[in-house]
């Protein structure tokens, strides 16, 4: 069995690497911008969903995360000295590590306060950037030099595709290498004890630690995981926006990412992506709509947060699994009927044996 | 099930696979040399029009005040394609927001570059913002003129960044000019200091201390976005400072005055140019009239602060009549503002540099024709900009004013300098520019 | 000596009003276990219907009285139209709507309203007292301030302690079957707590955009530090938010004055693991944790 969900989780992470090379090569240098910026919050939202779907954790402070994996990015880009691997590791690493000083702290408390110290800590974060502002760079923060592209890459993409790598193309090729690696580990991890741990603990704590399941362990290690998942988002991102600033790193960033996961769909990975997909691409769609139709230019900039906003409130009500749990949970109700031929009201979802593709196993509920 | 799955999906990669192969097989050795088509240098101009674009930000914390900046842009644009544009060339004038976050500066600068085409990035607002585009920028050669920020970057080093170029006083020479005037008028006055913790505070820190390095007592930052600045305002009180020197935002202004109501504190105010706006200042303060203060316009008198172009609390200036004129025939609601002035004057620069380059404009050509010109260009600005191949720093002066009745009245002629210890000198060169007739330039063709 | 005393003084005017907000928080989580998000921007935009009253010459108390109550009004309907829906269901959902209410209401006051600085008028004037030589940082607006909120505070323990339409709404958040049996009409009762939870909420708008300036985002840090401040307090009680709003913002303003205006945000975060490292249900939680 477990075999098997390895060999699943390869078998999409080489057709998503198919897919990935096919679109990046087939858009514009805009949409290849564009699509770097989808990887690094799908990252970020990644680890998010993990924490929060899986183990019921609210944080409310993953972009402060992102923020420390930039940051650390920034800085060891500046010698110029480490390959770009490694500068992602170490980046990640660094964020894991202040993640567990977070974790072992958060770990005491419950829902609200979790919420209220992880708050806190989104907007302590970048007063830290401008106090130290001789070596964070204040305001103004620190540029961040993107690495030529190493020729065996370059020469790779040319002969699969018979196009030239520009930076921003690298950066999103090591955006969504960096996305899909992600994943392969964490829907590994979920579909582990681990992450079954992680289940027992979100849906009843005492029975969790009856059953001899360390609480404050598993609440650890789900923070830890998903704060290595908001440093490696966070120094994707600051190789896309080539600068890492205070101001990049607002409340708006850690809330938007857990609004898109809620949106996607609590818990599942597939759901992460496509709350991150909403939040690269709606608000520039919404944005040029309403140029289209002759608003002005205030107006459209404020039609973007107004429509993201309507669509979160909407899918909230309508669809309270979120977007990919809701489509799931219906597609799974047709199934049953084909199934039981009608003869059966089903009165509770039985465990479902099938599973939809493109299903991420991080999403069982 | 699962199996049946993975199968089909297996099937799907190999398939896509070898049909990518078989694609890339065409592709074969790389060819010996990149083939430019035509050149690239006119990206953004067609034959009846020009597109420019810039990041402000419109929504957000910094939106208040500075989205009226595009506004004010778009309606000279607009007043002069009404007019036949710029060699029959309409100029399309694109703006997108940013919110003042570097992220989505990236984002939009990517838009308007790739996707839009701009000819070339006009007045891009914000230090921070502007940096996580700058090099882009310049990597793909799009002129990036008049940037909406004081920061030296944009113009000290223009082997860097040959597109780059600034526009307003930098904040160093701001600090030079009011640091100079304070220590000569005022040499007993304890001097401190309430200042911006970013680039504008830091280069007019700089500036300041050149020449009042030990009459400074009390250097104190406040944070934009933390509107709370009494305990700041308190400390200056408590170190003794007679004179305070604010290089802040206008909000900050007035933020700053309240909390003075409050600890009666009266030094002598100074504030640099972008934070003093009477206007915009009084307006917000008089409000807070009972019992404190009797009209808007007094609140600010006797603060003094910097001018480098003329403003609303000098309508009969022929170039503020000018910007009325073209705000009323093409302006949205509301009032014309120093905001908006602000706008049209980077607006009439970007059409005057755009007739230097001629009538084939190229990206290349505008950077040159800037360079050639820029510091013979006849325009708002009090002083010269200093554009030349060996700087890119904008205008290279002001003039030193004290407020009464919300209008600025003399205190220093235009005194023009430049970084470092380059002299503080007089220069009335470009105070008598005169608007054209018809409100729109004639800029000669460079060579 | 005089900057001790001011920035004291300042930081206690100032933590007054985040206990209001906290106090809104507090009121709303006792009714209904929701972290209310979107109680910035509704205090925001009844801030905003006080300005458009005082701007067509109406009086100041006027305008104030009419921000109360568009609050009131904002609070019930928003309960009964978008949140009833959610309610029984996983409390997350609960947070993200009102975190997209945060951001609808954001952009629909920027759209009406428009996103410029205003200033808004301050009763009994913004000079401070002087007293011999020395200078008092405290404002008629300041006292009023601090005034206004300590009666809130009594009312609301009054309300909860010493009525029964109070014994009803803590019953209704305590045990909703239970509550129903008892014939408590739970529903209307979540109402009642929302609006006055917004009532209070619009409150502490007026309070922090008197003699100041508002625009669309000047709410903001409020929730955050509204937030932490209830939390401080344990959420459950308003005692302890208002004692968790005057702890962080006098705590805030020293740090302000004498470290660094950069680093209020990390010494909020600081005050609040402190506490709860050390007490993990905030200063005045009744229950202790449950162990097994």
């Amino acid at each position: 069995m477990a075999r098997s969900v390895l060999l699943r989780h390869l078998g999409l992470a080489v057709l998503g690497l198919v897919v990935v090379v096919l679109v990046l090569e087939s858009t514009s240098a805009f949409r290849n911008a564009q699509f770097a910026t989808m990887a690094y919050l799908g990252i970020a939202a990644g680890g998010l969903t993990v924490l929060t779907g899986l183990n019921g954790q609210l944080s409310l402070g993953h972009g402060a995360l992102m923020a420390i994996g930039a940051y650390t990015t920034a800085l060891l880009l500046q010698d110029q000295q480490l390959p770009l691997v490694a500068v992602l590791l170490v980046a990640s690493a660094v964020t894991t590590l202040i993640g567990a000083v977070i974790g072992v702290a958060a770990a005491r408390l419950h829902g609200p306060y979790i919420a209220g110290a992880t708050l806190a800590l989104a907007v302590a974060v970048p007063g830290v950037a401008l106090y130290f502002n001789d070596q964070l760079g204040g305001e103004q923060g620190l540029n961040v030099f993107v690495p030529d592209v190493p020729g065996w890459f370059a020469d790779a993409v040319y002969f699969l595709s018979a196009q030239d790598v520009s930076g921003s193309k690298y950066v999103a090729y090591v955006g969504w290498l960096s996305l899909i690696v992600t994943f392969v580990l964490l829907a590994n991890l979920s579909r582990s004890r681990v992450g079954r741990t992680w289940r027992a603990v979100r849906d009843d704590e005492v029975a969790a630690e009856i059953a001899g399941i360390p609480l404050g362990r598993a609440r650890v290690l789900a923070f830890v995981v998903s704060a290595a998942c908001a440093g490696l988002g966070g120094a994707v991102m600051a190789l896309t926006v080539r600068i890492t600033a205070p101001s990049g790193f607002t409340l708006t960033l850690s809330l938007s990412l857990l609004t898109a996961v809620v949106l996607g769909g609590l818990g599942s990975l597939t759901g992460a992506l496509l709350g991150a997909a909403l939040l690269t691409f709606l608000p520039q769609l919404v944005t040029s709509l309403g140029l289209d139709v002759g608003l002005s230019d205030l107006q459209s900039a404020q039609l973007a947060p107004l429509v993201y906003g309507l669509t979160l409130a909407l899918v909230i009500l309508l669809a309270p699994a979120g977007i990919v749990g809701s489509v799931r949970a219906r597609w799974r109700r047709q199934q049953e009927r084909a199934t039981h031929d009608y003869d059966l009201p089903t009165t509770t979802a039985p465990p479902s044996p099938a599973r939809t593709p493109g299903d991420e196993p991080g999403g069982d509920k | 099930m699962t199996r049946t799955w993975t199968t089909r999906a297996a099937m799907a990669v190999c398939v896509l696979t070898a049909g990518s192969l078989a694609a890339a097989c065409g592709a074969g050795g790389r060819p010996d040399k990149d083939e430019k088509g035509g050149s690239a240098s006119d990206v953004g101009i067609t034959e009846d029009t020009v597109t420019v674009g810039a990041h402000h930000p419109l929504t957000g914390v910094a939106a208040p005040g500075y989205s009226e900046i595009p506004d004010g842009a778009r309606a000279y644009f607009d007043f002069v394609n009404a007019n036949g544009g710029v060699d029959g060339r309409k100029i399309e004038y694109l703006v997108r927001d940013d919110g003042y976050n570097p992220t989505n500066t990236s984002q939009v600068t990517n838009e308007l570059v790739l996707k839009e085409e701009i000819f070339a990035m006009v007045g891009g607002l914000g230090t921070p913002t502007h940096s996580a585009v700058v090099d882009f920028l310049n990597k793909e050669g799009v002129p990036d003129l008049f940037v909406s920020s004081g920061s030296l970057q944009w113009g000290d080093d223009p082997g860097a960044k040959p597109f780059t170029f600034g526009w307003q006083p930098d904040y160093e020479i701001e600090g030079k000019i009011a640091g100079q005037w304070i220590a000569e008028n005022m040499p007993d006055a304890k001097v401190g200091l309430f200042l911006q913790d970013d680039d504008l505070g830091v280069d007019s820190e700089k500036g300041v201390r050149r020449f009042l390095d030990d009459q400074i007592v009390a250097v104190e930052k406040y944070t934009s976005g933390n509107t709370d600045v009494a305990p700041q305002i308190a400390a200056l009180q408590a170190a003794g400072a007679d004179v305070v020197m604010g290089f802040n935002t206008p909000s900050y202004t007035a933020l700053s005055q309240l909390v003075a109501l409050k600890l009666n504190y009266e030094p002598k105010w100074f504030y640099s140019s972008i934070g003093s706006d009477p206007a915009l200042v009084g307006s917000l303060l008089a409000r807070f009239s009972e019992g404190a203060v009797k009209d808007s316009a007094s609140l600010l008198d006797g603060v003094m602060s910097t001018e480098y172009i003329p403003g609303v609390d000098v309508p009969d200036n022929p170039w503020v009549q000018l910007w009325q004129r073209v705000w009323d025939e093409h302006g949205k609601e509301g009032e014309l503002t120093n905001y908006r002035i602000y706008g049209m004057s980077h607006a009439y620069a970007f059409v005057q540099t755009l007739q230097a380059a001629g009538p084939d404009p190229t990206r290349e050509g505008i950077v040159d024709a800037l360079e050639q010109i820029g510091s013979d260009l006849e325009g708002p600005p009090l002083a010269p900009f200093r554009y030349t191949e060996d700087s890119h720093l904008g205008i290279s002066g002001l003039q030193l004013v004290e407020l009464k009745g919300g209008v600025g009245e003399e205190l220093t002629p235009v005194l023009v300098t430049d970084l470092g210890d380059a002299p503080i000198e007089e220069d009335d060169s470009a105070t008598e520019d005169a608007p054209p007739e018809d409100g729109i330039p004639d800029v000669k063709p460079v060579g | 000596m005089q900057q001790l005393l001011n920035t004291l003084l300042t930081g206690l005017t100032l933590g007054m009003v985040y206990a209001a907000f906290a106090l809104a928080l507090v009121l709303i989580w006792r009714s209904t276990r929701i972290i209310n998000f979107a109680q910035a921007p509704m205090a925001m935009i009844t801030t905003y219907v006080a300005l458009t009253v005082i701007d067509a010459d109406y009086s100041y108390w006027v305008g104030f009285t009419a921000a109360l109550l568009s609050g009131l009004v904002l609070g019930a309907a928003i309960e009964r139209l978008v949140i009833r829906p959610v309610e029984g269901k996983p409390h997350i959902n609960a947070v993200i709507l009102t975190l997209g209410l945060f951001i609808v209401i954001h952009a629909v006051a920027a759209l009406l309203f428009g996103s410029r600085y205003r200033s808004f008028p301050a009763p009994f004037g913004v000079r401070g007292f002087q007293v011999g030589e020395v200078n008092v940082a405290l404002t008629g607006f300041g006292i009023f301030t601090i005034g206004s909120v300590v009666v809130v505070m009594l009312l609301l323990v009054a309300l909860f302690r010493g009525t029964d339409l109070g014994l009803m709404m803590r019953a209704a958040a305590f045990n909703q079957e239970v509550a129903r049996l008892l014939g408590v009409r739970v529903g209307r009762m979540f109402t009642l707590g929302w609006a006055l939870a917004a009532l209070v909420g619009s409150l502490s708008g007026l309070l922090i955009a008197g003699g100041s300036l508002v625009h669309p985002s000047y709410m903001d840090s409020a929730v955050v530090f509204g937030f932490v401040a209830a939390v401080l307090g344990g959420l459950d009680s308003p005692v302890g938010a208002v004692v968790g709003g005057l702890v962080l913002g006098v705590s805030l303003s020293f740090v302000s004055g004498y470290v660094g205006s950069e680093l209020v945000a990390l010494a909020a975060l600081g005050i609040l693991m402190v506490v709860l490292l050390l007490r993990p249900g905030g200063l005045f939680s009744h229950a202790t944790p449950r162990r097994v």
